[in-house]
């Protein structure tokens, strides 16, 4: 058996030695050249004159490029063409590239992109979620509304109404390795190129626009990025598309890598978000109405912010059954970075809202924030009317109830709880505080065409195995988990496998890697296309052995015909010697998927994945300073591939998602330029922010769907459960007074302060 | 510019490149010795670490803020070097086996950290490793891995780097000083000379803003500014000693500052960072400073043969304006022996590595519950690091008590108008700034304070 098992990352003694090659690692000849865009100082308006002849007489400066030079498409969007490459005059926001400067090293491109002389003719940029709402700067034609049932019946019976506000701030994806992208420019006007990018095929298409050409002309492959979380879903098409323009008028390798603070400067962020909500409840502590508008600040341009908005839509509920509903989405434009996909992909800002309603409501209503939660929890098992989502979906697989029970019990939460009373009535100037949250989250891309992947398989004479496939590794461990699947297959040792980079000329017409898909879709292709294989084998070695091929069984390195036993190898030149092919293509598209996401009605997801987590933490209520004390999680993997891998994505997912709502924190001047630039500036957590101990298990029972081994997709979901930090954080802050803490995210040692005095107080 | 290192055990000549190159981009573009990564460009991240050895042992350092001159007659491991050919180093399997790598960009830093951390004997692994970032595994792996691999024997190229130094070829350069005296000249004759000791600040002048800072003079080798002395009533520190070897040397001699200089950006950062600099570069968040003027240190300034010594406290002007003439540098630091109600609390948003929104440092003297003399002195909250007088004059005379406490509210405000910036905003910082009297009173008195010490 190769699943589920855990083995260690596939790259991990390449990792470890240094030896795993990234984009800026790839060995290129001397005559290389690098780019660098020149970016705009304001944040709204347009270029009056730019003077580029200092750009042009910098040391090393091959060439400067702005938009008129471009002769082809000037457009780097993933969505509605409305992002160009090169400023076309107008300015969007602060840190818009304008130029590109082609120069002999990295250095002397970022110091000739720096010596341009740009005059504007500045506007009064839109910046906040304000500034957008007054000037009704959005996207779309108006506000996204999805209703059900009836909502002014629920309020009618309503025992208790709370209304309430929360900002919830955006976030840098801070992957370690930064936007990079090499073109290699190839004979007859083709074109290869390396992205550090989740989405080849996407920048394939753009390269072929920008230069004029066929998809097939141009081919592009990732081995591997070095973090990518959503961050590279769009935000690397402007570095590989300029390199391949740059390339193709150089026939030069171009390679582009932004310094992290351009990098953070130039590219798109995790959407901030302003929830407004009244929610009614009825004299059972049952939710009865709720009314929620989510405001989401989408930056300039579209990208990818209509799904992004629909899916914090999705997810308004989280993991609660809510009767009368009204949710309204404005997704709104303005003169800031495009925000794009973050792991979660607007899920984690419509969970955080709709447990900020379960926080304000048990407090308000004086009771246990849990048992309130377990109430309101979706119950298919009771009633079939409380199985529905506000979109009409049946959830069918929720075993919320069972998790949280055990979730409690093993990490002794009765016990803490009191422990954490007694403790916080003996001291001063800290308090400490616990909380729970748990996460449904829907697995598929909403755009449903998107859930389709293929895969290619080749079995060598020897009985060696290459394999291939859309999905890109950024460290989640796709590749070994793929692998897993054809070792399982073949029946073979996972050291039989070799997996190979993501090349858009191996398998074609890929979608991102993006959703949590990665292991559902390309995992089952591989399988698809191993079975392939195996079937042509079977039919052989039964052939020769007087077999039916059912008795052809594969294992243990081993073809068995009957009682006949071949090495897996010489089963495969036998197949060869009897010219069978040996290679195969595997294709997956997942069942049962239809929306609309006008109405909001539909099944946009193929199933749930769910998650519950505790968290303690302590405050210093005269700093605002806090730690989180522990963590303890329960997370639903279905029957994980790879468990190791699994909780390695859980742990990381956690930490990243309580970065978000803790210390991490964006701040634009009233200019529009971004302050937190850097590392030195913008804060994800480090080591000692771990929490001091960390419990992660998983819920191993196989999904109802029958996904690839039962499996369920585990990329974001565990982002979400970051959120019983910042709740644990509003709990210890409770614990300080009568008033509702109000916390906004990130809840810095300020926020939390504040919201201290605002408890004591009642300010 | 021409010196020769080992790099990997190998001697290497080093001439006809910009002193101010990185090491970073010489690993990477000049030897493709791609295992050490750029994340940051600035030193915050940790992704560039590799390791210094010398006679005084061996040491993380970020490699994309460490200027060529600085590895001079040094012996350097990068990743490439710290296994042998038949075995990884037990840190790499330790990695392996705990799943500690993901995307795998961080961690050959993560793993030059341990091994440095390791031949150091240094098992606080949250402190070793708190310059290096990673955004994939949550930490939880990685510090497992730490743990696992505890205890691992010095590797033999550590010895033998150590060994063949001292063979190799010394070299000599007149802007690499190896004396004070030879300092003194060099200012005496072009006054506007860049000073270059950590490169940990000037590093991101020509990172960042890409400045031309010549004339520079890298200090770094000169010895007699890299002691601490004892003497009766005060410890002299040459303004070479880095900000590792303070904390060193607090841990038994003045432990009050142990937490704060721990805190005090990262262990690569500190093994860099110089005392002297974080002095004379006049920052308003200097860590070092509030806690140097609550003990009263003085500065020992010099021109050519000239010295002087002036307080600390009076060596900051205004924003950006030092006591410091034209051709003078900071070359001692006398700092007032056995503070012991010196407590120093630094605010920031991140716990490890952050730049402080607000660091104050205290310094009563209490004699039967009366308070006899008070040193207050807060970084982050004015232009320069500067002292509370209008709260210790309220102070000076009154019982040790909250009531004291409480009547010196409103003289915060009178001794600071802090701005409103990125790390905090003006009312945060006169709150906590007021609240950290609070703390520091339940802190004498011995009742917890500190939320590093609680756990579940």
């Amino acid at each position: 058996m190769s699943v589920n098992k855990p083995f260690p990352h596939d790259a991990a003694k390449l990792h470890v030695s240094g030896r795993a090659r990234y984009i800026d690692d790839l060995p290129v000849s001397d005559d290389c050249l690098h780019l660098c865009f020149g970016t705009s100082t304001i944040a709204r308006g347009s270029i009056q004159e730019l003077k580029l002849t200092p750009v042009r007489n910098s040391s090393g400066v091959i060439d400067v490029l702005q938009a008129s030079d471009l002769i082809h498409a000037n457009d780097v969007s993933p969505s509605i063409h409305d992002e160009p490459l090169l400023s076309d005059g107008t300015i969007h926001y602060l840190g818009q590239p304008i130029f590109l400067v082609i120069a002999k090293s990295h250095i002397q491109a970022r110091k000739a992109a720096s010596r341009a002389k740009i005059s504007y003719q500045q506007d009064s940029p839109i910046l906040s979620i304000e500034d957008a709402i007054t000037a009704n700067s959005r996207f779309e034609e108006g506000p996204r509304i999805w209703n059900r049932g009836d909502l002014k019946r629920g309020y009618e019976q309503a025992t208790k109404i709370v209304e309430g506000s929360i900002e919830i701030g955006g976030q840098e994806h801070f992957y370690l390795e930064g936007q990079a992208a090499l073109a290699l420019p190839q004979e007859d006007d083709e074109m290869v190129v390396h992205s550090s990018t989740q989405h080849p095929t996407e920048v394939q298409h753009k390269v072929a626009e920008a230069l004029g050409v066929q998809f097939n002309d141009v081919r592009v492959e990732v081995r591997r990025m070095g973090g990518g979380f959503g961050g590279k879903e769009s935000q690397g098409n402007a570095l590989a598309v300029a390199c391949a323009i740059a390339a193709h008028r150089t026939n030069k390798p171009c390679k582009m890598r932004y310094d992290r603070d351009d990098d953070m400067l130039i590219t798109g962020k995790r959407h901030d978000f302003r929830i407004t909500y009244r929610a009614g409840v009825d004299q059972h502590n049952k939710i009865i109405a709720l009314e929620v508008v989510h405001y989401a600040r989408c930056g300039w341009a579209q990208d990818l912010s209509l799904p992004v908005a629909d899916r914090a839509m999705l997810h308004a509920d989280n993991a609660y059954f809510l009767p009368n509903v009204r949710i309204e989405s404005h997704r709104l434009k303005t003169n800031t970075q495009s925000a794009t996909a973050f792991r979660g992909f607007g899920g984690p800002q419509g969970v955080l809202g709709m447990e900020r309603i379960m926080d304000h409501l048990a407090h308000d209503l004086n009771t246990d924030p849990i048992a309130f939660r377990e109430l309101n929890y979706y119950r298919p098992a009771v009633a079939a009317e409380h199985d529905t989502t506000h979109y009409h979906m049946s959830v069918q697989d929720f075993n919320l109830q069972e998790m949280t029970s055990k979730l409690l019990a093993d990490c002794d939460f009765e016990n803490r709880k009191q422990a954490i009373e007694r403790w916080n009535a003996d001291n001063h100037t800290m308090k400490r505080g616990i909380a729970f949250s748990p996460v449904k989250f829907g697995i598929s891309f909403t755009l449903s065409h998107l859930n389709q992947a293929g895969a290619l398989v080749h079995v060598y004479s020897d009985g060696s195995i290459r394999i291939n496939h859309g999905g890109t590794e950024m460290g989640q461990g796709l590749f070994q988990k793929t692998a897993q699947v054809a070792a399982e297959e073949f029946g073979v040792s996972i050291n039989a496998i070799k997996i190979t980079a993501t090349d858009t000329a191996k398998v074609p017409n890929t979608s991102a890697t993006a959703a949590s898909s990665g292991s559902d879709l390309n995992g089952m292709a591989i399988k698809v296309a191993c079975e392939k294989i195996k079937s042509r084998m079977a039919a052989l070695l039964a052939a020769q052995y007087n077999k039916s091929p059912d008795d052809v069984a594969f294992t243990k390195n081993e073809v068995h015909i009957g009682r006949r036993v071949l090495s897996f190898g010489d089963a495969a030149k036998a197949c060869y010697e009897q010219r069978v092919s040996l290679s195969a293509t595997g294709f997956y598209k997942t069942p049962d998927l239809e929306w609309d996401r006008i109405r909001g009605v539909g099944n946009p997801f193929y199933y749930f994945a769910y998650g519950a987590a505790v968290s303690e933490v302590v405050i210093d209520t005269l700093t605002g300073e806090y730690r989180i004390l522990r963590a303890d999680i329960l997370h639903d993997a279905g029957n994980s591939l790879n468990p190791a891998i699994d909780i390695g994505q859980v742990e990381g997912g956690y930490v990243q998602g309580a970065g978000w709502l803790t210390t991490e924190e964006l701040i634009w001047d009233d200019q529009g330029r971004l302050r937190t630039h850097a590392p030195s500036t913008y804060k994800i957590p480090a080591m000692s922010d771990r929490p001091r101990e960390f419990n992660v298990n998983l819920w191993d029972r196989g999904n109802l769907k029958p996904t690839i081994y039962r499996s369920k997709a585990v990329g974001e979901p565990p982002f979400m459960l970051g959120i019983s930090a910042w709740l644990a954080l509003s709990d210890a802050i409770s614990n300080c007074g009568p008033a509702y803490p109000n916390l906004d995210a990130p809840a810095t040692p300020e926020r939390v302060l504040k919201a201290v005095g605002r408890v004591r107080h009642g300010l | 510019m021409k010196f020769s290192f080992l790099l990997n055990g190998e001697p290497q000549v080093i001439e006809d490149l910009e002193p101010t190159t990185s090491v970073l981009d010489l690993l990477r573009v000049n030897k493709r010795l791609t295992g050490t990564k750029e994340g940051c460009n600035e030193g915050d991240c940790g992704a560039c670490t590799v390791i210094l050895i010398d006679d005084n042992g061996a040491r993380a350092v970020n490699a994309c803020i460490l200027f060529l001159p600085q590895i001079a007659n040094k012996a350097l491991r990068t990743i490439e070097g710290i296994s042998s050919h038949d075995a990884p180093h037990p840190a790499q399997q330790c990695m392996i086996d705990h799943h500690g790598s993901q995307c795998g960009f961080c961690t050959p830093g993560f793993v030059t950290s341990m091994v440095a951390a390791q031949i150091n004997n240094d098992t606080d692994h949250d402190v070793t490793l708190a310059g290096n970032l990673c955004r994939c595994t949550g930490y939880a792996p990685i510090f497992r891995a730490a743990l696992a691999c505890e205890g691992t024997k010095a590797p033999k190229w550590f010895h033998d780097d150590q060994s063949d130094l001292r063979t190799l070829a010394q070299s000599v350069d007149a802007k690499l000083p190896t004396t004070s005296d030879e300092l003194a000249n060099i200012l005496a004759e072009e006054p506007e000379t860049t000073l270059i000791a950590g490169a940990t600040d000037v590093g991101l002048w020509i990172n960042k803003d890409m400045r031309d800072i010549a004339p520079i003079a890298f200090i770094h080798h000169i010895k007699d500014m890299e002691h601490i002395t004892e003497h009766p009533d005060h410890w002299e520190f040459g303004a070479n000693v880095t900000i590792e070897k303070m904390r060193v040397w607090s841990v038994d001699a003045q432990p009050s500052l142990t937490p704060l200089l721990t805190r005090y950006a990262s262990t690569q950062v500190r093994n860099s960072a110089t005392l002297g600099g974080n002095i004379a570069n006049g920052s308003p968040i200097g860590d070092s400073p509030p806690a140097l003027i609550a003990m009263g240190a003085k500065l020992v300034l010099r021109k050519k043969d000239t010295k002087r010594t002036i307080d600390l406290h009076d060596f900051f002007i205004d924003y950006g304006q030092q006591d410091l003439q034209s051709g003078e540098f900071v070359q001692l630091i006398h700092v007032p022996k056995n503070q012991i109600n010196l407590r120093c609390y630094k605010i920031s948003k991140r716990f490890d590595q952050d730049i402080s929104a607000v660091c104050g440092a205290f310094n009563l003297n209490i004699t039967d519950g009366v308070i006899q003399s008070a040193r207050i002195a807060f970084g982050g909250m004015a232009g320069i690091p500067k002292r509370a007088k209008h709260v210790e004059a309220c102070l000076t005379g009154k019982k040790w008590d909250m009531n004291s406490i409480k009547a010196s509210h409103d003289q915060w405000s009178q001794d600071f108008k802090p701005l409103t910036d990125l790390r905090a905003s003006a009312d945060y910082r006169l709150s906590v700034a007021r609240n950290l009297l609070t703390r520091y009173f339940y802190d004498l008195s011995d009742n917890p304070t500190t939320i590093q010490e609680v756990s579940a």
